[in-house]
């Protein structure tokens, strides 16, 4: 091999593996910071339903269950109004017109959360307030609403790329055996595309649960734990809004710290589930899968 | 001269990007026969299968002129029920394109959406479709693996079975050899013999030899016009146009 050759392969050798060794760094100092509040706070505190850390009450069930409530109902507003728009441009819309909204999707896409956040508090939650008749706008709901409008636009973005990704054979061979446009879209085409679209919803997914600015500023940060339907219009605090607001306070090496960073893990694991969970649901059960029958 | 199952009368098509790939077609397509267009690429060829079950209806058209009589009926008329029409008039394209789904559920799919419910009589009639193609021996007992997992050949005798399920009338086949082996195409043009009490063809061959060897009727098509149209023979050994005879015995093409 000639030297310049080495020297290249060397380089991006280099550069590859320290990406993978940032990443490791990361995690380390993740759980080194995080695991040692198990010392200082048993996991029977933990798992208590206050968080009050003025008065050494850790309990992390509320933030987990704000994030949840947050993060599946804006899911449940978002994929609706998400798949329906990349099946909408990807299937249904005229040439032009899928021209026009493609890219002005990809524009929503850019939009600061912060910005989002702003519209929040000034615009959606005084409408939720005299709307719902509640005491406050700032309520889980309201930042349910917000995280959709935050997650649309990536998740028709990614679905419509898979359903462009459909070869157009596929849909020609289905016209010609008599198929509507709508039983084409519902069993060639989705199915065939189920891989990109599940992939967007987990990034979605992903984009909603470590979404902190837009969320801090409208769900009115008490950490309640979730108590039935009214938990919805009620205020409520995630983990990465405690992590935002509170670290900033926090002695460095104190138990608050350090139970910090054991959310910061919590977190880091949850959207590890989804990763895991979105590539190995995308692989389809390969029976016969490579072999040439004859 | 038999049936005319379908009538083409001065039938002009022309896309939107200025391609104007038939001038004026007056032909007939006889029933119960297999009957073949052929003629260099770019003849026009394509374009007249896709205009027979209205495919061409998801192309950019810039107009359609004249008229296309099945039984009598002018399928270009807008009133006409596309589905069911495609239901009548099947196609076999050129590269088997197996639909991202199981053997069985390639040939199911045209009967479910067609609205048979009864899983017993699908059953019944993916099985009758695959053997009438010559593919039920070789994949009985494999019906739920996916289709591309079939060989080339197989795919596209797939093809044709799902188009056989529907029970159509006309069956439509463009290039339907042109990337199968010679034993897949011997199957394919076996079948066309055997099958012709049945359905009327219309096949675009992929070579002159093949043209030859299954037209029962035939017709010589050049640069979107039809030059000439015997029976086959005829057309073959004693062309009475002079492009006729000079494509067949290879001046050019």
């Amino acid at each position: 091999m000639k030297k310049t050759e080495k020297w290249i392969t060397n380089t991006i050798r280099i550069a590859g593996s320290s990406s993978i060794f940032f990443v490791m760094m990361i995690f380390i100092f993740l759980m080194r910071e995080g695991i040692p509040a198990l010392h200082d706070v048993s996991i029977g505190r933990l798992l208590s339903k206050r968080w009050y850390p003025i008065e050494d009450l850790y309990g992390i069930l509320p933030l987990i269950s704000g994030s949840l409530i947050v993060t599946i109902t804006s899911m449940v507003i978002a994929l609706p109004f998400g798949l329906g728009t990349a099946i909408y441009i990807g299937e249904i819309a005229p040439q032009g017109v899928k021209e026009i909204l493609k890219p002005l999707v990809e524009v929503l896409a850019g939009i600061p959360s912060v910005v989002l956040g702003f519209i929040g508090i000034l615009v959606l939650s005084p409408l939720m307030r005299t709307g719902l008749n509640l005491p406050t706008g700032l309520t889980a709901l309201t930042g349910a609403i917000l995280l959709a409008l935050i997650s649309i636009p990536t998740i028709v973005s990614i679905a419509e790329d898979a359903l462009y990704a459909v070869p157009a054979s596929y849909r020609e061979a289905a016209y010609a055996l008599g198929a509507t446009q709508w039983q084409i879209i519902w069993q060639i085409v989705l199915p065939a595309a189920r891989s990109g679209i599940l992939n967007a919803v987990m990034l979605g997914v992903g984009r909603s649960l470590g979404e902190t600015m837009a969320v801090m500023m409208v769900t009115g940060n008490a950490p309640t734990l979730f108590s039935g339907l009214e938990a919805f219009i009620s205020p409520v605090r995630t983990m990465t809004a405690t992590i935002a607001s509170e670290m900033g306070e926090v002695a460095s090496g104190s138990t608050h710290y350090r139970i910090l960073f054991f959310i910061g893990i919590i977190l880091f694991f949850f959207s590890l589930i989804i990763n895991v969970a979105s590539s190995s649901l995308s692989v389809r059960p390969k029976r016969g899968k490579d072999q040439v029958v004859s | 001269m038999s049936d005319i199952k379908i009538s083409i009368r001065d039938l002009h098509v022309r896309y939107k990007d200025g391609k104007y790939p038939l001038r004026g077609i007056t032909m007939d397509i006889i029933a119960n026969k297999t009957n073949v267009v052929f003629g260099p690429a770019g003849g026009g060829k394509s374009t007249l299968i896709r205009v027979l079950n209205r495919l061409i209806d998801l192309s950019d058209v810039e107009d359609i002129k004249g008229e296309v009589l099945l039984d009598g009926v002018n399928i270009l008329a807008p009133e006409i029920d596309v589905i069911e029409l495609r239901r009548r008039v099947g196609v076999v394209f050129s590269r088997p394109i197996p639909l991202p789904l199981t053997i069985f559920e390639n040939i199911s799919f045209g009967l479910e959406v067609a609205g048979e419910k009864d899983k017993r009589k699908i059953a019944r009639k993916v099985e009758h479709a695959l053997r009438q193609a010559v593919l039920w021996d070789e994949i009985y007992d494999r019906l739920d693996y996916p289709a591309s997992s079939l060989s080339g050949g197989q795919q596209q005798r797939l093809c044709l079975a799902r188009v056989l399920a529907l029970e159509p009338e006309v069956i439509l086949l463009d290039e339907p050899t042109s990337a199968l082996d010679p034993v897949s195409t011997a199957k394919i043009e076996d079948f066309l013999k055997i099958a012709e009490k049945d359905y009327t063809f219309l096949l675009a061959p992929h070579n002159q030899q093949q043209a030859a060897r299954v037209a029962d009727y035939a017709a010589f098509f050049l640069q979107g016009k039809l030059v000439e149209y015997a029976v086959g023979e005829e057309l073959f050994f004693n062309p009475k146009k002079k492009e006729t005879s000079d494509y067949i015995q290879g001046r050019f093409g």
